[in-house]
This record gives structure tokens, sequence and C-alpha cells, in this order.
């Protein structure tokens, strides 16, 4: 069956076969394993990148597919961050405090061990006790339960809330903006347990694997994420393939027909909303060991705005087009932030990217949503002989989210 | 004889404007009628009680041999329990092949796990195929049902209907927009519908109704005006008024 599947399928095996060509030649390239053409800094850009293409994957599956437009889904991506940085930050304090009380008279007690732990994390907010929410944070298993229990958790309920009541469209991208907001107040102050604005860092040293190179963990990050990124890519494109795309695009373009089907549209949209916060998380956690420092500004409300701008630039319902949008915008926007790109001398002004790149980026998403609403995908339609259905300027659907013509395919 | 739905003394109101008006109906489990009525009578609404949509101010409606009451039924629940309904307007989804249409709307388990892990079988295909070829789309099934004709359209909906199974067929004006030998196919398939099932027919034509050859109900300004076979109807003084008298 997958076999029959992957060959009704080719893009999905296109899509790994670009992948691992990737893989394989940052690998060739990198300091650890290769040419060291490439510097391991930027490995870790590329590694990150392909988490962001993850959680764009997860966008689009929820928007894309399911026209339901959250505006919340860099919050579950960075709870994901936190749930494993918890666990990298605990255990490589734990190595730090063993090896300075080692050379005390007596072997150090449990209690000993903790409160010297507790200190360590949180003098910096004025705490030295481990706050409850601690409590797994010993362990590697629970913690990294944590990473898909805590936001799945968290969506679950927050869209039971939300679908049960109906809420949809811009109220419902409005709620998700809010609930982000909320979630990084709340982890702003310091007695949520979280360290406050400091956040936590040091998470690219990973417990136990002191004596491996940065240069070489960077490269092992990298494949953990290109891995997540393919299997991600595979199980999702099944997914879409079969009755449930069907009935999740069907959500999207007349939800209201879709109930007179007998298909409970609230428990879909909560199984996906649950099942892409999830998604997020693990990229997320994925993306944080390689970053070196999550802090709660990482859950500002534009952070998901962008997510969607991404999905929106590489085409939406389509996954390719999550991937291409994420990973082109995201590298843009780095090489652009960066300092890299030339300031443009304009004589009486001069240009100056790392301010002008908002704009920039500004404007060429209301170039794609006005004039190439397939996005970047819609060049893989043009080479692929594809067009828009002629329907005069109807949608799909009668519903907000519904695919506009000149974003169907043919 | 025994009822498969009950509604009584339905009432429901707009903003003030009573659309239904205290509306009692009953149907058998296996019988063909007809609903009848000028515009705004009230003919869409009263399916859209049925069906979930629209919750009345007033009334019951009960359902199957248990008289469940389908008033604290979601839209899906209802759908589920065996009603199905057919727009006024042509609603499929037309991003989708005519055979991603009819297979989403044939009958199986509708939770999203266990649809998740469905696969068509040969036998679900062949039921589409079989479906597909009922409605005369058999050469259709690959195209997106966007690019079929207004008519082609009303024929694909009354195929997924057929693949739900419903116990109770709710068809809000089929004909509209077909042919005359489309319309006279239409008739003689819901009158076979209706040897094994409810079926509710809401028709302007009175050539189709006379076709139909069931039991008629004239609904006015949200309540039943007259009952009865199509002559006894249209003789009534009352129903000569709504309807020529405007
Ligand atoms: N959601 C609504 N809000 C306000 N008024 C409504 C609503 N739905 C229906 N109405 C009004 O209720 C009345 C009955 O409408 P309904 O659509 O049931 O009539 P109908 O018998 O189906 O007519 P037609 O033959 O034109 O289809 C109309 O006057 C209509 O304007
Ligand atoms: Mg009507």
């Amino acid at each position: 069956m997958t076999r029959s599947f992957l060959a009704t399928h080719p893009s999905v095996l296109i899509f790994l076969l670009i992948l691992s060509l990737f893989t394989i030649g940052v690998t060739i390239l990198s300091e650890a394993y290769g040419t060291a053409f490439i510097s391991t800094s930027f490995v870790k850009t590329l590694g990150k990148t392909l988490c962001l293409c993850l959680v764009a994957l997860a966008m689009d599956l929820i928007w894309g597919y399911a026209g339901i437009l959250s505006l919340g889904h860099m919050a579950f991506f960075a709870l994901g961050g936190y749930m494993i940085g918890m666990w990298l930050m605990y255990a490589r304090t734990e190595e730090i405090v063993l090896s300075a009380l080692a050379n005390e008279v007596l072997p150090p007690t449990t209690e000993e061990v903790t409160n010297g732990i507790a200190a360590q994390i949180f003098g910096v907010v004025g705490a030295s006790e481990l706050p409850p929410i601690w409590g797994f944070a010993h362990s590697l298993p629970l913690q990294l339960l944590l990473v898909i229990a805590v936001p799945g958790l968290l969506a679950l309920a927050f869209g039971w809330l939300a679908f049960r009541s109906r809420v949809t469209g811009v109220y419902l991208s409005i709620l998700t903006q809010a609930g982000t907001l909320a979630l990084a107040l709340w982890l702003f102050q310091n007695d949520s347990g979280l360290r406050g604005n400091n956040g936590l860092s040091g998470l690219q040293n990973i417990p136990g694997l002191a004596h491996v190179p940065q240069a070489e963990l960077s490269i092992w990050f990298f494949w953990a994420s290109a891995a997540a990124l393919g299997l991600t890519y595979v199980a999702l494109a099944w997914l879409v393939s079969g009755k449930f795309g069907s009935v999740i695009r069907a959500i999207r373009d007349d939800e209201a027909r879709v109930r007179f089907l007998g298909y409970s549209v609230e428990g879909y949209k909560l199984f996906l909303f649950t099942l892409t916060a999830m998604i997020a998380a693990i990229a997320g956690a994925l993306y944080y060991p390689q970053a070196g420092i999550i802090n709660p500004a990482e859950l500002a409300p534009i952070a998901s705005i962008y997510l969607a701008v991404w999905v929106a630039i590489g085409g939406r319902g389509r996954l390719y087009g999550a991937v291409i949008g994420a990973a082109f915008v995201s590298l843009l926007s780095s090489w652009f932030t960066g300092g890299r790109a030339p300031s443009i001398d304009l004589g009486f002004y001069t240009i100056n990217w790392v301010d002008w790149w908002l704009v920039l980026l500004g404007l060429s998403f209301v170039l794609v949503t006005l004039f190439a609403p397939k996005g970047i995908g819609g060049l893989i339609d043009l080479a692929a002989h594809l067009r828009a259905p002629d329907r005069k300027g109807a949608a799909l659907g009668p519903d907000d989210s519904a695919l506009r013509e000149k974003e169907a395919r043919e | 004889m025994t009822t498969l739905l009950e509604v009584s003394g339905i009432s429901v109101s707009f903003d003030g404007f009573r659309a239904i008006n205290n509306l009692s109906f009953t149907i058998g489990p296996a019988e063909l009628r007809a609903i009848i009525g000028p515009n705004g009578a009230g003919k869409t609404t009263f399916m859209d009680i049925i069906t979930g949509k629209t919750r009345p101010d007033r009334g019951t409606v009960r359902w199957g041999p248990m008289a469940d009451s389908l008033l604290s039924k979601s839209e899906a629940e209802i759908a589920r329990a065996g009603i199905g309904r057919k727009f006024q307007r042509p609603t499929v989804f037309e991003d989708q092949t005519v055979a991603e249409n009819l297979m989403m709307a044939l009958k199986a388990n509708r939770n999203p796990f266990a649809v998740l892990f469905w696969r068509p079988k040969p036998a679900d295909h062949a039921r589409v195929a079989a479906l597909a070829t009922e409605v005369g789309l058999a050469d259709h099934l690959a195209r997106k049902s966007g690019e079929l004709s207004h008519g082609q359209k009303q024929w694909l909906e009354i195929g997924m209907l057929l693949a739900q199974e419903p116990k109770l067929l709710l068809v809000d004006e089929p004909a509209a927009g077909m042919t005359l030998a489309e319309r006279e196919h239409t008739t003689r398939l819901l009158v076979d519908l209706a040897r094994t099932r409810a079926v509710v027919v809401v028709e302007h034509d009175m050539d189709f109704v006379r076709r139909l050859n069931c039991k008629v109900t004239v609904l006015h300004e949200g309540s039943v005006l007259a009952e009865g076979s199509l002559d006894h109807v249209t003789k009534n003084p009352a129903v000569i008024d709504v309807y020529l008298g405007r």
C-alpha cells in the first residue's frame, strides 16, 4: 500500500530525493565530516531552516488544507523548545554541580545537588528553589513526552473551547493571537518558573556530550531535522491523499455542507489543531538546541503571522509550497537582517536592509496575494502545465477560507 | 401506520418575522411526499429545522421508532441518524472530483480516526462507479465537480444523497435547471427510492408534482394550508386563493 502511495504521488519521491541530496551535500561540505566549506554556524542556520520548514508543513495542513487560519502555531513551536530546553538546562547544570561538589570530602546528598542546580538555574531571577513544573526535568524521556503533551493538551483545550462555539475565520485568528500574547506575557514574568525574560540558555551544550565538538553536534541536529521533515512530509502527504484529505478540504471550502454529510466538523478541526500543534512542538524541540537560547520574545504574536506569510508566499494547500516558502523567506530574511545584504545608496537616502527588509517582505506578501495567489508553487504549476479552472472569478466554496479561483489547479 | 418523522407545533421567527408558524407534519418510513407552496412559504426553513441548521422557538421534532428528539442533536448527528438533504442551490465540493465527492458521501464511519485510516476497497470503487452511472456521470468521475453544468451538479448532489443511504431524503427543488428528459428520470428515481425509504420533495413545478403521484402538503406563511392528493388540494379554495390571488 505504501509502495503504491509513493508511486501515485511522485511529488513525495521528488521531495525526498531533493531533501536527501541536500542533506548529503551539506554533510560533505561541513567542517565535521567534509571539506569545511560550510561553517558550523551556517550548518546550524540550515538545520534551523529545516525546522521552520517543518512547522510550515503544520501551518499548511491547518490553513492551506483545512482553512483554519491559526495565528498561534509559533507559540506551540516555542513551547516545544521550552520543554526540551528544561531538560537540557537541568541535566547540563547537574553535570556542573556534580563536578563542583566532587572535591568535597563527603559525597553530596541528593538534596545538595538539587539545591545546587536550583541555585544555578534560578539565581538570575532571585529564586533558589526548583518550581514544581520542573518536576520532570531530570528525565529525558519524561521531558520528551512533555514536548508533545504540553502543546498538545493546550491546543486540545483551546481548540475545544473555540471550535465548540463555532468560532471561525477572522475571529479565530484573533483569538489565537490573543492566546499567544497571553502565553508570552505569562512567560515574561519571573515567577512563571521559566526564568522570565532570561529564558533558557546554553541549550547548544548537550548533556553527556561535552566531548563532542559543536561542529559534529550541529551536523547531528541537521540530520535529525532533515529526518523529521522527511518523515512528516510523507505522513502528511499520505494523510491529505485519502478521504481525510477530502474531508478537510471540503471543510475549508464549505463547512456547513460537510456537516450535512454527517461529518462532525468541530471534531475534525480539533483533531487537526492538536496534531499540527504537536508537529510544531517537535519542530521547536529540534530548533532551539540549534539556536542555543529561547526566551519569551520567541512567542511574539508576529512570529505566527510570519509563519502564515511563508506558507502564502510558498503557495497554500500544497505541502511542498510550505517548505519552499519557509526555506526561501527565512533564509532570505537572515541574509537581509544579518547585515550581509549590501546597502543601496540612493544619494539622498541609503537603504539599509536591516531596517527595510520587513517592508520588502510585507510588500511582497501583498503582491503575491494580489497577483500570484498560488505563490512560488504557481511556478511549478506553470512548468507542469497546470492551469486555474475558468470559474469567472468565483471562489470554490462559500466560506471565507475557500480556495480562490486563482489558487485552484486543474 | 408507523411514523418515521413527527414534527409538531414548531414555530420560528427571524427578527420578529414568523417564517414557520405552528407547523405539524408526519411521514412514514416508506412514503413519498411533495411539499408545494409559494415563494417564502417556509419550505426551505422547514428543512433547515429538521436537519438541525435552524433551531425552532417552539415545538418538537421526533425521529425513528424510539421517537428521539432531534432538537438536541447537531447537524452531523442528524445526518448520521439517517436524514439526507439536497439543497435548493446545488452544493457540491467544487475543488474536488466527482469521485471524491461521492466517496466522501459514501455511508461509512465518520469518526476522524476511522476516516484517517480508511482507504477505498474495490467494493467502494464499484459502488461509486454504480452511483455515477445511476446519475449519468459515469464518464465524469475524474473531473473536478466545479466544471460540471448546473444540471450535472444537481445530479451529483442526488448521487451523494444516495451514497449516504439515508432513511429520509429531503429534496429541495431537484428539477431546477434540468431538461425535460432529466426531469422524467428524476421523477422515476424518486418514486423508486420511496419504495424503501421516506422522501420529501419540495417543488414548484406542478407537472413534476403530478408525475410523482403522491400525497401533497401545501405550505403557506409557515403553516400547512391543505394536505391530500394533488387534485384534492388544487380544488381547495384557500389554495387557489394563495396561488392565484396574488
Ligand atoms: N436566516 C433567515 N433570516 C431571516 N429571514 C429568513 C431566514 N431564512 C428564511 N427567512 C425568511 O423566511 C421566509 C421563508 O423562507 P424559505 O426560504 O423557507 O421559503 P421557501 O418556501 O423555501 O421559498 P422558495 O420557494 O423561494 O425557496 C422568507 O420570507 C425568508 O425571507
Ligand atoms: Mg426554498
